[in-house]
């Protein structure tokens, strides 16, 4: 069951409209929340009257800031470890913070309420970019801060000094990759009804992390964790934004309880742009150092993150120090991180989280290196990659790569993207006044390595079907299918008789959540392990039924049987009723009811690799950068569903197209943003991508009891650096060199006129 | 993104259209389509009092081919000129230029005259309009006029449309033998509006050229018509090197401006290229047609 690309139990739902998303939701007595926000980026809050919005139409409640200090939010979310104040207090730190929420029997009548709140703010000097928030006069994002500088990290082995000294080949060279945000179809959203019971809470959360949001908000509410129940319904993609918690979800459960009336909160697109979490935004200074033929010798890079207002998710940077190294025999190595705050929506995980720009930078130098020292580009990273022999690899960094055969993708890559026939197309295309490029990227993807443990449950129910509960809910990775295919498999059993249930903190009871490519492997692990434990209490049952020992039992078709003796078998159905006792008979002597099991799976990183190639053709008057082919070889470990696998890398990869041509948060230099909408803000579309190849190869992870390695991001990490690659290789003969990212048509116009 | 509370009517005659639009003049817009309208709409960005909803004027839908003239009714959807195939004959710069707006799914709302009503400069639909030389009809309760498409197009989102008044019918001439049409554009993406477009009509007598028709779009506050180049173009003798002179007569005749997604000097630089592109390729048409 394992391997094959069944379809989607998810689909007919989504396909007819009937999946139900937090939108979806009404609850009698439901009100609607919407929130204040602040028009500045960085602004001293005068005044804040609410007199007219109260006594709106259909507005219940208009809540200040003042108001939630005085009912001990502020402090209680502090308290909890929330990164951000729930609501600006008397200064609002970016364009768009909450400060304040309007809850009305409708959402329009929220709004209306919204704008009739008057807010008096005296405007404050703002910085906007990582340049102007480190200049020595600049304002101060946080007050009272001796600096913007919020984090300063180090990642070094080797003796990086001594490596440049020696080396015939040095390159220096500064790259920027712009602002972007995952933008899920469906925006963020929460519906929070206090229990009528007392005191506790259900929660219907679009989120990644059901059990990481009750964990805060049992602190943050001063309640016992198992009184509070969170629900993530279907969700409409997430990529990274719905994981951890934000302001709406603590100021939401807090108002439902203050008022005891169910209350929603929907983010719209507008609000999105404004407060989700952004990220991508970097700025690398990169050195490498290497031998005339190619070899490695270190690399050393400083980067800036620009981490917004708050420095929510500071270890962000490490991803992007840990990716740098790749897929690559790096001798020495040092990487300074500099997380710098400015008056922009906080950063956050964004597909890749950090990765695609570690990646991005390694896999450009790359390029320069073998332009740089008149060599292949695809013969030098050849010649760097670690071999198949030599896994596992345990790096200088303090990992092991697991598994792999990395010289295999990349040969394999090459192959099919036609590397010779492009080359020679090249040079035919430059002797017409054309520009074609070709782009290799080589990558690994560390998966599944965040968070200490998922869990799992597995009951097996009185018609012979089972149950399993995880704490990894779908954003649209078709968890339903494919964690059914894992138990399938590991129960022998029809994977149509088995149900997949991820989205609720009621089971399993412990459990973390879907973010960081860790289903695949460590979610699914769980389940593997509880399966088993359940495999070996159903053998138990049937021993006393058959007559036989456990030991010689195994479970085969949906039944157990003594091994190798179809005949003598018991039906799952059968053990179901036993097991659950619902006949009220008496039980055979020597069985105790009960066949429900849980089990937990510590989380290892398992390490996806693989090569990207693409061509493009930059259009010599236009500027215009067209894709026209694109390669992906790809090894995410044993493949639970094909198809699925190749669904994550086509979407990876559009997310990757997008941050080098595509996305771009633009602000000015007074933090007001630019593109607050899809007319100027550009996420690709169907039309606007080539033909893709995916080609698995399998190399199964050692550390997960399936073999897999995750595949969320893997499909991203790469494709920033490959098309970047490209474009640059189309235009060699102007030499135009691509520093910073997006791509953009009129820039990359002005520099190739520079040179013509 | 909720609207502020409008009134709502759907008439299903111009004649209930009209009178709601001479009771509410100024308080009241136009909905036709609403690919552009709903969003300012929802984004709080326009407030109108009332709105019209022009979708129930079934009789207003046609595309048809009457007395010379190729005559589209102004809630003909975008789609529909796609997708009707006598047009590509009769009508081919305006079905080749529809492709270039947005996506399947807002031709299939966007109609032809609330794209002109809209007046993007940006947009597609104006420029062929101008570019063909249509005649807008348009009508109030108090009368009906016909307007020149040259002088429909004021500024910015604005045209000679008084509040009371509803474009009713757009006629386009039909084509002379011996011409060629392109339409040419470079957008961020496909189906975005146009950095900038240009919209070409190219005819030729006795191997010169008697007719040329350049309109702009993305270069100014409305689709600008390249009168300078066009006079330069008739009477000379069709090929690059005229092409390329009318493309420099265009870049110096235009004032872009920059914004986030192209400089003024890019848009310039556009301008130059798609005009030749659009001449040649309407010129290659009419080769081969012959």
């Amino acid at each position: 069951m394992i391997g094959q690309s069944i379809q989607r139990v998810e689909d007919p739902r989504f396909l007819r409209g009937q999946g139900r998303y937090v939108a979806d939701i009404r609850l009698p007595g439901m009100l609607e929340a919407a929130i204040v926000r602040s028009l500045h980026p960085h602004a001293h809050i005068k005044a804040f009257s609410k007199d007219k919005a109260e006594t709106a139409p259909g507005v219940v409640a208009v809540l200040t800031p003042a108001d939630f200090a005085r009912a001990g939010a502020t402090e209680a979310a502090r308290r909890a470890g929330v990164a951000f104040p729930l609501v600006a207090d008397d200064t609002t730190h970016y364009l768009g913070e909450p400060v304040g929420v309007v809850v009305a029997e409708s959402r329009y009548a929220a709004e209306d309420g919204c704008e009739m709140v008057e807010v008096d703010y005296d405007s404050l000097p703002a910085v906007a970019g990582i340049d102007a928030a480190l200049a020595p006069d600049a304002p101060r994002v946080q007050a009272g801060s001796q600096s913007n500088l919020a984090v300063e990290k180090i990642t070094a082995y080797g003796d990086v000094e001594a490596a440049f000294r020696t080396a015939e080949i040095q390159l220096e060279e500064e790259f920027y990759i712009a602002r972007a945000a995952a933008h899920p179809l469906e925006p963020r959203g929460i519906l929070a009804a206090p229990d009528m019971a007392g005191g506790g809470l259900t929660i219907w959360a679009a989120t990644q992390t059901p059990h990481w949001l009750r964990r805060f908000l049992s602190l943050f509410l001063g309640i016992a964790e198992r009184t509070i129940r969170v629900i993530a319904p279907d969700v409409g993609g997430a990529f990274g934004s719905k994981a951890g918690n934000y302001p709406e979800d603590f100021l939401i459960p807090f108002l439902a309880l203050k008022l005891n009336r169910p209350i929603r909160w929907l983010e719209d697109r507008q609000e999105h742009f404004l407060a989700t979490l952004q990220g991508r935004e970097q700025k690398h200074r990169i050195k490498i150092a290497a031998k005339a033929d190619g070899t490695l010798l270190a690399v050393d890079d400083a980067f800036w993150m620009d981490m917004g207002a708050y420095p929510a998710w500071p270890h962000l940077m490490e991803n992007t120090a840990r990716t740098m190294p790749g897929p690559y025999h790096l001798p020495n190595y040092r990487c300074v991180m500099r997380g710098v705050l400015t008056n922009k929506t906080p950063a956050g995980p964004y597909r890749g989280a950090g990765r695609p720009q570690g990646n991005f930078v390694m896999e450009r130098m790359i390029d320069r290196l073998a332009a740089a020292g008149g060599l292949d580009p695809a013969q030098v990273r050849r010649r760097n990659l670690i071999r198949a022999e030599e896994m596992p690899y345990a790096t200088p960094i303090g990992r092991v790569y697991d598994s792999g055969n990395y010289p295999e993708t990349l040969d394999k890559a090459i192959e099919l993207i036609g590397y010779e026939r492009w080359r020679g197309e090249q040079a035919r295309a430059r002797s017409e006044g054309r520009y074609v490029g070709i782009g290799l990227a080589a990558y690994i993807e560390d998966t599944g390595g965040a968070g200490p443990y998922e869990g799992a449950s597995a009951r097996l129910e009185t018609d012979g079907s089972v149950t399993v509960y995880s704490g990894a809910p779908s954003s649209g990775q078709s968890h339903e299918t494919t964690f059914a295919q894992v138990v399938a498999k590991r129960l022998d059993m029809p994977v149509e008789r088995v149900r997949i249930i991820a989205t609720d903190t009621s089971h399993p009871s412990l459990g973390l959540g879907a973010f960081g490519s860790r289903s695949a492997g460590i979610a699914t692990g769980a389940i593997w392990e509880a399966c088993g434990k359940l495999a070996e209490r159903l053998k138990e049952i049937a021993a006393t039924l058959l007559e036989a020992s456990a030991e010689d039992l195994e479970l085969a078709g949906g039944a157990v049987r003594v091994k190798g003796t179809p005949a003598k078998t018991v039906p799952l159905e059968r053990l179901g009723q036993l097991g659950n006792a619902v006949s009220l008979a008496p039980l055979p002597a020597g069985v105790l009811p009960g066949v429900e099991e849980t089990a937990y799976m510590p989380s290892r990183p398992q390490y996806g690799n693989g090569t990207h190639a693409c061509i493009v053709e930059v259009d010599a008057q236009t500027a215009e950068v067209r894709l026209k082919s694109y390669v992906v070889v790809h090894d995410c470990g044993t493949l639970i569903n094909p198809v699925v696998v190749t669904g994550q890398v086509h979407g990876g990869i559009l997310h990757g197209i997008s941050t080098a041509l595509f996305e771009e948060l633009r602000y000015d230099e007074a933090g007001q943003l630019l593109n607050g909408s899809y007319m100027d803000y550009l996420l690709p579309t169907a039309s606007d991508l080539p033909e893709m190849t995916v080609e698995h190869v399998e190399y199964p992870s050692p550390f997960t009891p399936t073999g897999a390695k995750g595949a969320g991001e893997g499909g991203t990490i790469p494709a920033v650096a490959c098309v970047a690659n490209a474009v640059e290789d189309a235009l060699r003969p102007l030499g135009v060199r691509i520093r910073d990212l997006p791509v953009r048509p009129d820039r990359l116009w002005e520099e190739m006129n520079q040179r013509r | 993104m909720k609207p502020v509370r409008f009134d709502y009517y759907r008439p299903e005659t111009p004649e209930e259209a009209l009178a709601l639009l001479a009771r509410y003049g100024p308080d009241a817009k136009v909905l036709a389509g609403g690919q552009s309208l709903m969003p300012l709409i929802n984004m709080r960005l326009a407030r109108p009092r009332v709105l019209v909803d022009a979708s129930g004027m079934s009789a207003l839908s046609y595309i048809r081919e009457q007395d010379g003239f190729i005559a589209a009714g102004a809630m003909a959807r975008q789609a529909e000129i796609e997708e009707t195939a006598w047009l590509r004959k009769k009508c081919p710069l305006l079905s080749e230029a529809v492709k270039f707006i947005a996506h399947p799914a807002i031709r299939n709302q966007g109609r032809i005259g609330g794209s002109i009503a809209h007046a993007d400069p940006a947009a597609e639909l104006p420029a062929v309009v101008k570019t063909l030389g249509a005649t807008i009809k348009v009508r109030a309760s108090r009368g009906e006029r016909e307007v020149d498409a040259e002088d429909f197009f004021r500024s910015f989102l604005t045209t000679c449309l008084e509040p009371d008044e509803l474009v009713t019918e757009i006629r386009f001439p039909l084509l002379g033998e011996n011409t060629g049409w392109a339409f040419e554009e470079v957008a961020r993406r496909h189906g975005d509006f146009a950095i900038v477009g240009v919209a070409a009509l190219l005819g030729l007598e006795h191997g010169r050229i008697s007719l040329a028709r350049l309109t702009l779009a993305g270069v100014g506050e409305a689709p600008v018509r390249a009168k300078k180049a066009e006079q330069m173009l008739v009477g000379s003798a069709p090929g690059a090197e005229a092409f390329r002179a009318a493309a420099e007569s265009v870049k110096a005749s235009i004032d872009p401006s920059s914004d986030l997604h192209a400089s003024e000097a890019y848009r310039r630089h556009l301008a130059g290229v798609l005009t030749a592109r659009a001449l040649g390729k309407a010129l290659d048409r009419i080769q081969r047609e012959a």
